[in-house]
């Protein structure tokens, strides 16, 4: 239990080098050993998608991937992404529509759809619900989700942006 | 795409002098940090020194507990402590979860580690404390306790025959309370009525499958002698209180705080063996420890809910009158009733509520609440809500069916008329004001119902069977201390909060009512700056600290808005009050001749803009010097508010469902879904919609895919995310939302609550959608979760 391992990675730009035990999930280095709080676990077995986080561009589950798996990689998470505005579109679109309410899953929903936005700009309400199946909600209902993507993909087909939420003076 | 239907301005008359954000659909500005990553749950807490717990539990559901051996797993790295209930019980006292009001009721005591027997799987039975969480995961592989298996009791039906073993010795019975209402001359009604209509329906054992697991760390500190526990829960100052009382602690000693919760549902709202013992650890170590449970945990050891079997009847007469509803409720809760809110009140709210949107005179309930050697239930979202609502309206439609009456129209004749209220219903129930009327003409233009039923009627000529349900309701909101209170619990029903001017000009509230999602940050801030009059971006929430928020009951039965939102309103309106009073000194001018608006003191007369806040905050805790003599600026105030004048402020609603089902595979499509709610004044729109739509999917779960199921046993089998169903975007419908205002007289603001209403409905209107749908194959379904193979079984097929 104690043969420990070597690891470099980028993560949100920084690069981590660490000596981990190699059973130590991607999603518990994050959160216990670099204090990553956006990355959520919410079963521990790759159904909620709360622990999504990307590794070298592509969305994958922190909980089912080993950090060891990630050594040389590109790791970006929630807070890299909210502050590199590359998610900033989405969380306007999300604030605006109430698309969290807890927020526990909102890190892995934002992931998901900025994977879908990306992807499948052409996305219709019903292809926006299947592709984030993967990734449980279980206080919205869905609706202000589907409601928030949709904006963001009307958006970017016109070239818009979406304006960001600010309060009345 | 679908467009909420949403109030076009401000339809009541306002409550405050410049009223911008009450009414609005107003963004939730300190809910951004959810979607940067920053928000804090407890897990993202880390303290020094901090151990990690994890419980030996039951592994069968109901065992005799031998010799426990600890002496391996205690050799191994890492491993500070392993605890058991003997230990534990030297420091926590055991409980019984027991109401006064609810005559009779009986339970055993019930320790934070089980002692000599544990009675249901997952119970905790022995802690183990290491440095970190795998550590204490790899130690408890080498904890050995020696059981011996005991008859379970598994099945309500049978929980109170002779030859069922006892759970509980001393009790004499399985029956945790039995309740009988009969307004009398019922059967006399149903030998009489023209038609008598009756099912029996089942619901299944679910749960919240709160996304955030529950979780907590106990700190105790031995120097100043107090307990500081950062807790993922909804009623803090209740927790408080009990920690206070098993542990022989005084409030003083005890500090519980909840940032943010990942998802509450009433999951979150009771107090769990395994909490009392991670505090207990702490105290025994005296240093930090943190429990979270992992899913596993949380399918076997979070409460469920809503397993009952209800016999079911309604008599009606020929001109399409209901008479009389009559149900026969049998339920089942686990080994224990559930501290400190008792699992009697579910079924004693089915009893409540079967029958109450409509002006029927006859009824009779009976319950039996039996206890068995499962999960223990309690409430969750709703109730008892969804399943009094699923038995009213699936028997309304039988009766509707047999009279050969659209159902929609059966219930516009028979729903309490708009202008009959107050009065009371049948069960005893006091309604206060209800708008079932305005509700049913609303959801028949929105979904354009005649509409439907054409393209209903032309579908089912090729062979698509669509169909649609309706499910009318009231819900209970904003709870009296009728309903705790009055039966010994320490649960609060009155809500407090403190409104301060700080001195740049920000107003800070403090509250009771924490924030799990629902928007609470985000109204409060709606009517703080609208009762002192400033910019939403100038006000600061704190709630979830009982030592700075004032007392109060937390989250549970909507009660956020009607009763903690009234507290913020009469605190910020004091506080205005007082913002005037120091402007006058400061001025030399009469209060009177003054007002409030966006942030500055104006000339009332002339609206010339006088002094900006900041100024009142410099002045008033700076230069006191410069005010007259005995003036005080009193710039932080706090009020109080009880809802007293009814146990409960009724909201109601109306809920349809369009579905298609495939007569060949059972298989279910939800096309639709629409929803009025009447929660009295709607303070966000927005808010509101995603309440009704996130309730409605919770009931959506229920009655098509959550289960807990359990084998002969009594042992889980669907323990995982993977196997136990939870609704997925992909299967959900648009829902449409509407609303209908009619506030509370009982508060200025006039708000009910709307937290629960969509979970209510969404069964029954499903159920109903889905028999509407088989209706041509002259059969029908009653029992929840309505699964493929049930439809497939009520067509024959299987």
């Amino acid at each position: 239990m104690s043969l420990k391992k070597k690891i470099t990675m980028t993560v949100n730009g920084l690069t981590v080098n660490a000596e981990i035990e190699p059973r130590r999930h991607l999603v518990d280095f994050l959160r216990e050993d670099l204090h990553l709080k956006g990355p959520h676990l919410g079963c521990e077995q790759g159904a909620c998608g709360a622990c999504t986080v990307k590794v070298d561009g592509k969305i994958i589950r922190g909980c089912l991937y080993l950090a060891v798996q990630a050594n040389g990689c590109v790791v970006e998470t929630i807070e890299g992404l909210t502050k590199s505005g590359a998610l900033a579109d989405l969380q306007e679109a999300f604030m605006r529509h109430n698309a969290m309410q807890c927020g526990f899953c909102s890190s892995g929903m934002l992931l998901a759809a900025a994977e879908l936005v990306e992807k499948l700009p052409q996305s219709t309400r019903e292809e926006v619900r299947e592709w984030i199946s993967g990734n449980y909600c279980r206080c919205t209902g869905y609706h202000s989700i589907v409601d928030a993507i949709m904006a963001v993909l009307q958006a970017r087909a016109k070239g818009e942006k979406i304006k960001p939420v600010v309060a009345l003076a | 795409m679908n467009k909420p239907v949403d109030l076009k301005g401000l339809v009541l008359d306002p409550v405050t002098n410049d009223q911008r954000y009450i009414g609005s659909s107003e963004p939730r500005h300190q809910a951004r940090r959810l979607i940067e990553g920053q928000g804090t749950y407890v897990d993202d807490i880390q303290l020094p020194r901090m151990g990690h717990v994890v419980y030996w539990r039951s592994p069968v559901a109901h065992m005799k507990i031998g010799k426990i051996h600890t002496e391996q797993a205690s050799k191994m790295p890492g491993v500070l402590a392993i605890v058991d209930g003997v230990k534990m019980a030297e420091l926590c006292k055991p409980w019984v979860a027991t109401l006064g009001h609810l005559a009779g009721m009986k339970s055993a005591p019930q320790y934070a580690l089980a002692i000599d027997r544990a009675c249901w799987q997952g119970e905790p039975v022995v802690a183990v404390v290491a440095e970190t969480r795998a550590q204490a995961e790899d130690a408890l592989q080498f904890v050995d306790v020696e059981w011996e298996e005991l008859p379970a009791v598994v099945s309500m039906e049978t929980a109170l025959d002779a030859d069922t073993p006892v759970i509980h010795p001393e009790l004499g019975d399985n029956l945790c309370f039995t309740r009988t209402l009969d307004v009398g001359q019922v059967d006399e009604v149903f030998a009489t009525a023209d038609i008598v209509a009756e099912a029996t329906f089942g619901f299944g054992r679910h749960t919240g499958v709160t996304l955030e697991p529950r979780c907590q760390i106990a700190d105790y500190n031995p120097g100043d002698r107090r307990l500081t526990v950062y807790h993922s829960q909804q009623a803090p100052h209740m927790m408080q209180d009990l920690y206070c009382r098993q542990f022989g602690l005084s409030e003083s000693d005890v500090h519980v705080i909840c940032k943010d919760v990942g998802g509450s549902f009433g999951i979150k709202v009771h107090a769990y063996p395994d909490d009392f013992a991670t505090v207990g650890l702490a105290m025994m170590l005296e240093r930090p420890v943190k429990f979270v449970a992992d899913r596993l945990e949380s399918f076997t050891s979070d409460i469920h809910a809503r397993e009952h079997r209800i016999k079911g009847r309604i008599a009606a007469n020929k001109e399409g009158d209901i008479l009389a509803f009559e149900i026969d409720d049998l339920t089942a809760i686990g080994p224990y009733s559930m501290f400190p809110r008792t699992s009697a009140i579910e079924g004693n709210q089915v009893v409540n509520l079967v029958g109450g949107p409509y002006k029927h005179q006859n009824y009779r309930a009976k319950l039996n609440v039996v206890f068995q050697n499962k999960t223990p239930t309690c409430q969750y979202r709703g109730v008892g809500h969804p399943i009094a609502c699923a038995v009213t309206e699936g028997l309304v439609d039988l009766a509707a069916q047999k009279l050969k009456m659209d159902p929609l129209e059966f219930r516009k004749r028979n729903v309490i008329p708009d202008d009959a209220y107050p009065c009371s219903g049948i069960s005893g129930i006091k309604l206060e004001v209800l708008s079932h009327e305005q509700c049913l003409r609303t959801i028949e233009k929105m979904m354009d119902y005649s509409a439907l039923r054409k393209e209903q009627a032309e579908l089912r000529k090729k062979g698509i069977y669509r169909g649609i349900g309706f499910a009318t309701l009231i819900e209970l909101t904003n709870p009296s201390p009728a309903f705790y209170g009055v039966g010994g619990a320490r649960i609060a029903s009155q809500d407090g909060a403190s409104a301060r001017l700080d001195p740049s000009g920000v107003v800070s509230i403090l509250i009771g009512v924490g924030e799990q999602g629902q928007g609470t940050e985000g109204i409060y801030a709606q009517i703080a700056a609208d009762a002192v009059g400033l910019s939403i971006k100038n006000v600061r929430i704190i709630t979830g600290d009982t030592d700075v928020t004032p007392y109060g009951g937390g989250t549970w039965a909507s009660r956020g808005a009607g009763v903690g939102g009234e507290a913020v309103l009469l605190a910020c309106q004091a506080l205005q009050e007082n913002i005037l009073k120091l402007a006058g000194a400061i001025l030399t001018r009469s209060p009177e001749e003054l007002s409030v608006r966006r942030g500055h003191v104006l000339d009332k007369a002339t609206g010339e803009q006088l002094l900006p806040f900041s100024e009142i905050g410099r002045i008033g805790y700076f230069r006191t010097d410069t005010l007259p003599v005995g003036f005080s600026a009193d710039l932080m105030v706090t009020r109080h508010y009880t809802q007293k004048e009814y146990p409960f402020i009724f909201t109601n609603g109306v809920q349809a469902s369009y579905v298609e089902v495939d007569p060949d595979t059972g298989f279910v499509k939800l096309l639709k879904h629409w929803a009025v709610e009447d929660c009295g004044r709607v303070l966000n729109p927005m808010l509101v919609d995603e309440q009704v739509r996130g309730a409605i999917v919770q009931g959506i779960g229920g009655v098509l895919f959550e289960e807990c199921i359990y084998d002969e046993s009594g042992l889980l089998r669907n323990g995982s995310m993977a196997d136990y169903l939870v609704p997925m975007a992909n299967e959900m419908p648009d829902i449409e939302v509407a609303h209908v205002e009619t506030p509370t007289q009982s508060s200025k603001l006039g708000a009910k609550g709307a937290g629960e209403a969509g979970t209510a409905g969404a069964p029954g209107a499903v159920q109903n959608a889905i028999n509407d749908a088989l209706a041509p194959f002259n059969t029908a379904v009653f029992d929840q979760p309505i699964t493929c193979e049930k439809i497939l079984k009520a067509l024959g097929k299987v």
